[in-house]
């Protein structure tokens, strides 16, 4: 392999690893602040139980989050050392913004969590949602960054690469970041609300004592309400991002609908695959003028296509599919959300009947689901500005670092990730196995 | 003073705090180890004072990588292209020591594991870390045309690196020391306090020969930095003062009670202590920020970001302020936290 292929290898794993913890750290937290929300307003303690141990797991999950998050920014300095040179002359501002919002939230994690019984309720309360408030704010301004990257902005550069008439304002509201950066946060409490009604529907599959199975239909409801909602959000959002792409990034869009000749009234092409030989897609559904109808709202909008475009600057084909799974995993959640919250209405509220297994099931599923959903969009809107990291300024070729020590690295990290995921897990189960919610209970109701 | 000055001011302070902190945190870590199962509580109470801060103190060393890309893009173009191998043994060593050590609060199982890793990577990171010193003085980065890379060899078979890593360990050691015996002393544990301020007359000493060794036997090419260092003498001597007297508080009786030295005291002279070298030697470096291919005049970012840049440094520092107030009386002031057992 090539260094620039390696390098992307590297940094993509370190970002992929870190999205899943990234995305809980920031989804568990609003779960948390509702759940303490609940809890003193109706006094109901079951969600004080339910608080106090999503804290316990978002607390490990953050000891992986920070560790992860800290070699993301450094790699990006010692992979992509060219890209941050012009990073740091044009958009620094917002790393150094999210510097303070780690500090918000390491700071207000440490009193949660290491100062609980010393704090009045109030002050708990406050702290959690500093906690909440810093892991999203993080999310929005590291999301500024990569939007800088689809569209740049602020910022003029002469043909031998000197930067000049640089507004770093300018350059953090670039023209996707508004768009991205909502779709990023909804996803991300969308995700998190799915992780726990995963957990919640599995505790449910087994016979428990009838206080049991209340605290974790409590945990299901909440955590379906607040993934259906961001769900039914991050549709909308994620059509609104698609229309970004349409002004911004003709060449993406073009890419993920596997469109080729440039046209009005275009067609939506669903599933299949771009075959490279007869540049067309294969086995996909067509579904006539949707695509001109999504990217501007009218049916006789002109899409471009491929060949508007010099070839060597087409995003690989595969993107097609990964848009495919982005959307279509999204949306069969947000049905299967639906779904079970039409089913507790009808059956389960009106009629005491409880969850049938196949709903549980596919409830378990959706945590899972909802993480890949997030990690195809990052590799679809990362894979999509190729060949470009900084689109149209700076290819990614050229932003790589001319290390040739990366192979040996790689896997040193690779043996890192793989370590910390066993233990995540083991730490995890090992913690819940021997604090049952049962024990909890107990300690609070006697 | 022009802006690339005022810019490596506020780069050199961050610089600075996050030695200082680190040093801390880094030497807690290793006393924890050492100290494990000690009948004066002393692991307990290094361990004790890191469980809650270093997170902070890790977050101040992603604000250093932030701050340096921000103000000085092309270095960190320059350092990020020659540092891949050290830092990335250093980003491997944080994770897994910042990982045990959340783990270990989860499950006791794993403390064992924590403070031996915890121990051990006190001592390493701060060593690798260092490193960078003895590269940005020049002679161990060859430029191949466009590229430039790091002799490897070289550089570990130069003694100017063992002895700056010899001086960061000591002084890691020595200020870790005097926090903790302080930290324990407003514990109201002597025994612990005892201990550390031993720890400490022995150290304090091994840090300036360790300091006065780097400088003698510094690497050819770094001749521009000791004709520099030898102008910038003024500082040195005040440093050295300032030792003499912080050293000399370990020995003051204790105020309006039996005992003896004033922690407190003393690790705030020591603090000043470095900080007068730091000036000195932070002085004595510029312009350079890599010798001799990089100052800081063409490492510089653009105007305007670096106006936005400290604009938003004081806001975010005044939002910030009251937090770390509220967590230093949580944790280095209340007596419930402090006392607890």
């Amino acid at each position: 392999m090539d260094t620039v292929v390696l390098a992307r290898a590297f940094f993509g794993t370190s970002l992929g690893f870190h999205i899943i913890f990234a995305t809980l750290g920031v989804g568990l937290p609003l779960m948390i602040v509702i759940a303490e929300i609940i809890h003193q307003v109706k006094g109901d303690n079951d969600y004080a139980i339910m608080a106090k141990r999503w804290t316990k797991a978002f607390a490990v999950l953050l000891g992986v989050a920070i560790p992860s998050g800290t070699i993301v920014g450094v790699q990006l300095s010692l992979l992509w050392p060219g890209f941050m040179e012009i990073v740091g002359k044009v958009i620094s501002l917002p790393f150094q913004i999210e510097i303070f919002a780690f500090f918000l939230e390491a700071l207000f994690m440490s009193i949660y969590v290491y100062a609980a019984d010393r704090l009045p309720k109030y002050f708990r309360l406050i702290s959690v949602f500093f906690v909440a408030f810093g892991a999203v704010a993080s999310a929005i301004l590291i999301t500024a960054v990569n939007t800088w990257m689809n569209t740049p902005d602020g910022f003029k550069i002469k043909s031998d690469g000197t930067i000049y008439d640089v507004h770093p304002w300018d350059a953090f509201f670039n023209p996707s970041f508004v768009s991205s950066a909502f779709h990023v946060a909804i996803t991300a409490y969308m995700t998190g609300a799915f992780a726990v009604a995963s957990v919640a529907a599995f505790k449910l599959m087994k016979k428990r004592s009838d206080r049991e199975r209340a605290y974790h239909l409590k945990g299901l409801f909440m955590s379906l309400a607040v993934a259906f909602t961001m769900s039914f959000i991050s549709t909308l959002s994620g059509h609104h991002s698609a229309q970004i792409l349409h002004q911004h990034s003709p060449e993406k869009l073009a890419a993920a609908e596997g469109l080729f000749e440039t046209q009005r009234y275009a067609p939506l092409a669903i599933g299949g695959f771009t075959d490279p030989k007869t540049e067309e897609v294969k086995y996909g559904i067509e579904i006539p003028w949707a695509l001109s109808w999504l990217a501007a709202g009218k049916f006789d909008t002109e899409v471009k296509g491929l060949y508007e475009f010099p070839r060597e600057t087409w995003p690989p084909f595969y993107v097609h599919t990964l848009f495919n799974l982005m959307v279509g995993i999204g949306t069969l959640l947000l049905g299967l959300a639906g779904i079970a919250l039409l089913y507790w209405w009808f059956f389960i509220k009106k009629r005491g009947k409880p969850f049938p297994k196949w709903l549980l099931w596919s409830l378990v599923l959706s945590g899972p689901l909802s993480m890949l959903c997030i990690e195809f969009g990052w590799v679809f809107s990362c894979s999509g500005r190729q060949p470009w990291t900084i689109y149209r300024v700076q290819t990614t070729a050229e932003a790589a670092t001319r290390n040739e020590n990366l192979g040996m690295l790689f896997l040193l990290f690779l043996l890192l990730y793989a370590l910390l995921s066993v233990l995540t897990i083991l730490i995890l189960t090992a913690y819940f196995k021997r604090n049952p919610v049962s024990k909890d209970m107990d300690k609070l109701y006697g | 003073m022009s802006e690339e000055v005022l810019a490596i001011l506020i780069m050199w302070s961050f610089i600075f705090v996050y030695s200082i902190f680190g040093s801390i945190d880094f030497g807690a870590g290793f006393w924890a180890m050492v100290y494990n199962n000690h009948k004066t509580m002393a692991g307990k109470i290094a361990n004790r004072f890191l469980s809650p801060t270093w997170e902070i103190t890790n977050t101040f060393l992603v604000l250093l990588v932030v701050a340096f890309v921000g103000f000085f893009p092309k270095g960190a173009y320059t350092l990020g292209t020659v540092m891949l191998v050290p830092v990335s043994l250093i980003l491997f060593f944080l994770a897994i020591r910042s990982a045990f050590m959340v783990f270990s609060y989860s499950v006791q199982g794993y403390r064992k594991t924590m403070f031996f890793i915890s121990g051990i990577s006190g001592l390493l990171i701060p060593s690798l870390l260092i490193a960078v010193l003895p590269i940005s003085q020049g002679g161990f980065i060859s430029v191949d045309g466009e590229i430039q890379s790091l002799l490897l060899g070289k550089l570990f078979s130069s003694p100017t690196l063992y002895l700056y890593v010899l001086f960061g360990l000591t002084s890691e050691l020595y200020l870790s020391s005097l926090f903790l015996a302080d930290y324990s002393r407003v514990s109201n544990r002597e025994d612990a306090y005892r201990l550390y301020r031993g720890n400490a007359i022995l150290l304090g000493p091994l840090t300036l020969l360790s300091a006065l060794f780097t400088l003698l036997f510094m690497a050819p090419e770094a001749g521009w930095l000791v004709d520099n260092l030898m102008d910038q003498k003024i500082w040195f001597i005040l440093s050295l003062i300032a030792f003499c007297i912080a050293y000399a508080s370990l020995w003051w009786p204790k105020q309006n009670r039996p005992g003896i030295g004033r922690p407190r005291f003393t690790l705030l002279a020591t603090v000043l202590q470095y900080g007068l070298a730091s000036v000195g030697y932070g002085m004595a470096h510029l312009p350079y920020i890599v010798y001799p291919d990089l100052t800081i005049y063409e490492a510089f970012t653009a105007t305007e970001t670096f106006y936005s840049l400290m604009i938003m440094y004081i806001v975010g520092l005044a939002i910030l302020t009251p937090g770390f107030y509220v967590f230093w009386r949580l944790f280095l002031k209340d007596k419930r936290y402090l006392q607890q057992d």
